[in-house]
């Protein structure tokens, strides 16, 4: 069992990834997790009043159904097939996190430091930071599944652009703001 | 019954993302300070997969599941919002460690705190398509 509960190598993962994807070209679809934000909002019936969501999500119900298995997914991954012994994040990396008061990970996915921490400040913050993802995803048509994976997979250059704004704003937040923010 | 088969697509790809850390908070944090290539092996070798698969889906011109032959449409031309977007995402992604795909996993994990980031998350899409015919493309 231990193959399955330690992390798994990141080309056993990559490909697996790289097969989700080709299995939806194959179903006749597309492989984007952000576009089921716009569905979840269209359900709502916003519609009415914002043409942007004036469309049948019902033909995106699919791609629900892929979130909702991999939920389930997650939920199987985290408590049935995880040994938190295993998880290797460079000495290095965690040294720099303790500096900035994040604890280290001990075999966690997630910081309490932001994830287990009910401060209204940290709630803002992953408010914020939700909200730059769904706006930033959809103005620029995508997010890792869509533009990473699916775009550079077919070597769209639009996709490349946005993948260097994913790298700019990343790089940004990493080295110059998370210092300022914790 | 037929939606089922994306229950199961779901499912693997929830248990990849988890199993290989890609959900993990600390995992980006440390790509984004190149100080591991696990994250990079696993972005490129998707990619590298999905180029193969493409390939020959194009060259031999392969059929769907329906009988039809697939056909992968081209992204849309422009650049402004490609380059803006994308910065934003980065920043929000940096800052919370999750891209949507793995907030909605991390959310059927049980992190019930990420659902502070999913209602933001609906909250920015609202907003962009609420004033998306004023923003440069």
């Amino acid at each position: 069992m231990e193959f399955i509960t330690h992390t798994w190598h990141w080309s056993i993962s990559g490909f697996l990834i790289g097969m989700v994807m080709l299995v939806l070209i194959y179903f006749g679809k597309t492989f984007g997790m952000s576009s089921n934000l716009r569905s979840l909002c269209a359900m709502t019936g916003v519609g009415r009043f914002v043409p942007f969501f004036d469309w049948d999500w019902k033909e995106q119900r699919w791609n629900l159904i892929v979130v909702l298995g991999a939920m389930i997914g997650g939920f199987i991954a985290v408590h049935f097939l995880h040994n938190a012994a295993n998880v290797t994040i460079n000495p290095k990396t965690i040294e720099q996190l303790r500096l900035l008061g994040i604890e280290e990970p001990n075999g966690k996915l997630l910081p309490n430091a932001l994830f287990n921490n009910s401060s209204p400040r940290i709630i803002i913050l992953l408010i914020i930071g939700g909200f730059l993802i769904g706006f930033g995803s959809r103005y620029a048509g995508g997010c890792t599944s869509g533009h990473a994976i699916s775009g550079l997979s077919n070597l769209q250059i639009p996709s490349l652009k946005a993948v260097i704004g994913f790298f700019i704003g990343g790089l940004i937040m990493a080295h110059f703001l998370l210092p300022l923010i914790f | 019954m037929k939606l089922l088969k994306y229950l199961f697509v779901g499912f693997l790809f929830g248990i990849v993302l988890t199993k290989t850390e890609a959900v993990s908070w600390y995992r980006i944090y440390e790509m984004f300070h190149f100080q591991s290539f696990h994250m990079f092996g696993i972005i490129g070798t998707a990619i590298a997969t999905g180029f193969i698969g493409i390939q020959i889906i194009k060259r031999k011109k392969l059929t769907g599941i329906d009988g039809q032959p697939i056909e992968i449409l081209d992204k849309e031309n422009g650049s402004l919002r490609y380059w803006l977007g994308g910065t934003m995402f980065g920043l929000g992604w940096a800052l919370v460690g999750a891209c949507p795909g793995p907030i909605f996993i991390l959310l059927g994990a049980g992190f019930y705190n990420v659902a502070f980031v999913l209602l933001g998350a609906l909250v920015g899409t609202f907003l962009y398509g609420l004033i998306k015919y004023k923003l440069p493309h």
